[in-house]
């Protein structure tokens, strides 16, 4: 077991944990950015084909120019005690110390469980991005992305720029609701840019609001989904199903280190510090804001952490003005109460324990499932069905315990507090 | 770094470019089952990111590795359930 010490570490190394380490580093710190993947990046900043997004790129290069120490392939799985996490990667089991801590984790997907969604070749819209970007070819293949937000017009946009035939948009959110956020857009230039790029590159593809998938189907994998609008339904054939409902913060390290969670995600101060001492949160973590929202986060905890306090304020604008935006983008993108029937009494719920939604009809809660049924208990430690569950039946996951993720027996007996 | 590396899925020799995911790479190699649930439905890839669980294989003899989160090395041992 190694031990050392580091000035600021961040966990994560997406656009806002890279953000914080450069600015840590820039104060004098010593910074340590770790991350579950062999590159930096997160899942928005994801490397294509061996290449980082050019936006990225300004960051990794000063993060490596400021001596940013960067340790990759690692997963955060306990903190067994105040200022100590204890990590795992392919060869062992990492213990690493810190002064103070910036948590930067991002988010995942939501999914929502509809007959078919355990299909083979039914994937999340990031999700299917993320394996495009890592290898996968999809030239010539039939793609269906449907869902909500903003994320489906990136990763449509991607799937074509990948010779996908990318067949159909369905955006659940109703077009005077999208109608009434384009209206805002006007605020923020960036975005205008960009939703212009979106609407030439994605020309002449379909995009129907107010529309959702009802039910995918195939022999052991997906061969066509069944849409609903309106009243009308109807079946199309395709090879991949891209569905993601939103997202959702990845808040499990945040709990598990006692910072206050609120609705919608870690309660952090003016300097993005959470409940806890010498614990940082910036990025989607503290709320779903998107990605400029998330580097000026990371700044802000970056110099905080660095005990530059007065560059930090500084900043406090420009993360006001993509808050508002991100608010703006919450209202638009808001889950339609139709989208609760999708799920039928057969249909699974937990993909780990196989559990469908009959056999928890009527349990009370989370506590309840878990115990009568495995919901929630296996590999994935309801990372998947909990977003679905929050928005289904209103649970939210109660506790956290160690290890947040699955990991080798080896490395939880490297755990305990050393004698 | 070499440009390719070969893996081999199931005894089948598959090659990617380097820095290609397994999880990727089986998906390539026509596998569409890369786990059985509890109940022995077929699964594969969900998230993408190392979330889900869903993309589990054997790699090196190693069984449960998210495949998504682990990039190819040249002559790796995959095997799905």
């Amino acid at each position: 077991m190694t031990d050392r010490a580091i000035d600021v570490l961040v966990v994560g190394a997406g656009p806002a944990g890279l953000a914080a380490a450069c600015r840590a580093a820039e104060c004098g710190a010593s910074a340590a950015v770790v991350d579950e993947n062999a590159r930096p990046g997160g899942q928005i900043w994801r490397a294509s084909a061996g290449r980082l997004p050019a936006a990225a790129q300004p960051w990794v290069v000063t993060a490596g120019k400021q001596g940013v120490e960067w340790i990759p392939a690692a997963q955060v799985f306990a903190a067994p005690e105040p200022g100590r996490l204890a990590l795992e990667n392919a060869e062992g089991e990492l213990s690493l110390t810190y002064r103070s801590l910036i948590l930067a984790t991002g988010a995942r997907e939501r999914f929502l469980p509809f007959p078919g969604w355990t299909l083979p070749n039914v994937m999340g819209a990031g999700g299917m991005q993320a394996l495009v970007k890592s290898g996968l070819p999809v030239e010539g293949k039939k793609v269906i992305v449907a869902g909500t937000g903003p994320l489906l017009l990136a990763v449509a946009q991607y799937l074509r720029s990948r010779e996908a035939d990318v067949r159909l948009i369905a955006e659940q959110a109703r077009r005077s609701a999208l109608a009434r956020f384009s209206a805002r857009l006007p605020w923020h230039p960036e975005k205008v840019a960009q939703t212009a790029q979106f609407a030439w590159s994605l020309f002449g593809v379909r995009f129907l609001t107010g529309c959702w998938p009802m039910a995918a189907a195939g022999e052991g994998r997906l061969e066509r989904v069944t849409l609903r609008r309106g009243r009308r339904t109807w079946t199309e054939p395709c090879d991949y199903l891209a569905c993601g409902f939103g997202l959702l913060p990845n808040t499990e390290l945040a709990e598990l280190l006692g910072c206050q969670i609120g609705a919608r995600g870690v309660e952090v101060d003016e300097f993005q510090r959470s409940s806890r001492e010498n614990i940082y949160a910036a990025g989607e973590i503290t709320g779903i804001g998107g990605v400029e929202l998330a580097v000026v986060e990371g700044e802000i905890a970056g110099f905080a952490a660095g005990g530059r306090q007065d560059r930090a304020r500084r900043l406090f604008h420009e993360r006001a003005s993509h808050g508002r935006f991100a608010a703006a983008l919450e209202r638009a993108f808001a889950l339609r109460q139709e989208l609760k029937t999708l799920a039928q009494p057969e249909t699974l719920i937990c993909r780990c324990e196989d559990v469908p939604l009959d056999r928890i009809r009527s349990c009370s809660g989370w506590r309840d499932a878990k115990l009568h049924t495995r919901c929630g208990m296996g590999p994935c430690q309801g990372r998947v069905c909990g977003g679905a569950l929050e928005f289904l039946r209103g649970w939210k996951m109660e506790s956290v315990r160690p290890p947040v993720v699955p990991v080798r027996v080896a490395s939880l007996v490297g755990t305990e507090p050393s004698a | 770094m070499a440009e390719h590396v070969t893996i081999r899925v199931n005894g089948a020799p598959v090659t990617v470019p380097a820095g290609t995911t397994v999880a990727a790479a089986a998906l390539l190699a026509g596998v569409h089952a890369f786990r059985r649930s509890v109940t022995g439905e077929p699964r594969a890839p969900l998230c993408g990111m190392g979330i889900c669980f869903e993309c589990c294989l054997t790699i090196n003899g190693r069984a449960h590795v998210r495949s998504c989160q682990t990039v190819c090395a040249e002559s790796m041992e995959v095997t799905t359930d």
